[in-house]
């Protein structure tokens, strides 16, 4: 770990979850990304009713079945075995996707390789001549929800920065995304751009930006 | 009498041609008729074209069906899985044609076929490599391309009840692509779990009314497993 890393602490997974779920008010109708916005419904107390959506037609998703108690015909779409809350319903893949084409859905909370600061978001290929390329139901999500939240880390393993003036990836979507979670800030996609609501413990604005390719204001 | 319920799998895979498109139900394998799959491995068509959102898993089922060359063309969302290797050798080998497209054009372009529309107007892709070649049009403010309808010559559908006039229902996630593949396909099979005599599915509980299914085979597998 290098001089500058060992001054601030990242948020971790477990956090980074929380405080997407800390910004979900109750009565949204939500579809969480595979992977790991998945882990933000843990984070959402059954108390606070916010409606989990599943893209192979499951509405009102509750926490993981316990092992002993698993129900084979009820999977969400990351294929993991998942429970129905009171209320929950199924639908036929149209309606679902009905739900998240037809703007039904207050958010969408998806990974992602880059976002630029136009809000475009690329998460679904990383190069022109991906072998087999798989794109399930991610563009229809970004296209579709009322909001599009990305949750991701702030850079690559290798450093390079993921939130960009220009997506260099295949797009998944033009001009999507509100908001982004990351592992050093959380950061808006306004008119001028990224917009910083909040940062790690520690870290400065200028170390950010040093993360960062596109250029990060500060609120107005 | 009409009686949609068949005694053999040759029945039920009766007169399915070279060439044809074949849709098929599935997530994973939650809804997915893999003895109809089956059937199809043993009944002999080739040169098909297969939509599905996945496209197989491990050597059985679908990925069966393209190792042994039957599937010239691919229609899917997601071509991976857990075990991708039939497709991904097939694909790398150029065997195979792969028509990505995301999920729920899929699925709107299945109901389409089955609703009667032959194209329309979508958000979803614009400005992605999905909307290359595709007509765009500006609606009240905002780009759309026009996606065609997708039409199944055969349909694979796996449900939880069914009666001899063809009424369905399914089982929670089970549900999935089935009803709009029963709806877009002109020669709909449908495997069953529970064969009801005609009456006993409550009226508000058919999923699928007969009018979109023209054969029921009664398959009591049990729960799905592995992905």
């Amino acid at each position: 770990m290098s001089a500058a890393t060992a001054e601030f602490k990242p948020f971790s997974r477990v956090k980074m979850a929380q405080n997407v779920a800390a910004d979900i008010p109750e009565g949204w109708y939500v579809n969480l990304g595979i992977g790991i916005p998945t882990a933000v419904a843990d984070h959402v107390p059954l108390e606070r009713e916010v409606i989990f959506h599943s893209e192979n037609g499951v509405l009102g998703m509750g926490p993981a079945p316990e092992k002993d108690k698993i129900e084979p015909w009820l999977i969400n779409a990351g294929k993991q075995y998942v429970t129905l809350r009171p209320g929950g319903s199924m639908c036929h893949h149209a309606d679902s996707f009905a739900m998240i084409r037809g703007g039904h859905l207050d958010l969408c909370v998806l990974g992602a390789f880059q976002v630029a600061e136009n809000g475009d978001i690329a998460n679904w290929a990383t190069s022109e001549n991906d072998t087999a390329p798989a794109v399930g139901g991610a563009m229809d999500l970004a296209a579709g929800a009322k909001r599009l939240w990305v949750l991701m880390e702030h850079t690559t393993k290798d450093g390079t920065p993921k939130l960009v003036h220009r997506c260099t990836y295949p797009l998944t979507a033009m001009a999507a995304v509100k908001r982004v979670y990351t592992n050093l800030a959380t950061v808006d996609v306004t008119e001028r751009g990224f917009v910083v609501r909040d940062m790690a413990p520690g870290l400065t604005f200028e170390n950010l930006q040093a993360r960062t390719e596109a250029k990060l204001y500060l609120p107005a | 009498m009409i009686n949609k319920i068949v005694q053999s799998m040759a029945d039920a895979m009766a007169d399915i041609k070279d060439g044809s498109t074949v849709l098929l139900s599935g997530f994973g394998s939650v809804g997915q008729p893999n003895v109809l799959i089956d059937g199809l491995i043993e009944q002999g068509a080739k040169d098909l074209t297969v939509a599905a959102n996945n496209a197989g898993a491990g050597h059985i089922g679908l990925a069966r069906l393209m190792e042994l060359g039957r599937v010239r063309r691919i229609i899917c969302s997601f071509p991976r899985s857990s075990d991708p290797v039939v497709f991904e050798t097939l694909y790398r080998a150029g065997k195979i044609e792969l028509e990505i497209v995301p999920q729920g054009t899929l699925a709107e372009r299945i109901r389409a076929a089955g609703a009667g529309v032959p194209a329309f107007f979508t958000a979803t892709g614009v400005g992605t490599k999905m909307a290359v070649g595709k007509e765009h049009r500006e609606i009240n403010g905002r780009t759309y391309i026009l996606e065609d309808a997708l039409y199944g010559d055969v349909g694979l559908v796996e449900a939880w009840e069914a009666d001899r006039w063809g009424n369905l229902t399914y089982k929670l996630a089970g549900r999935n692509f089935n009803p709009i593949v029963a709806m877009a396909s002109k020669l709909t099979i449908v495997q069953t779990q529970h064969i009801k005599e005609l009456g006993d599915i409550h009226p508000d509980h058919v999923i699928t009314p007969g009018i979109f299914v023209d054969r029921v085979l009664h398959v009591p597998y049990g729960d799905p497993g592995g992905f």
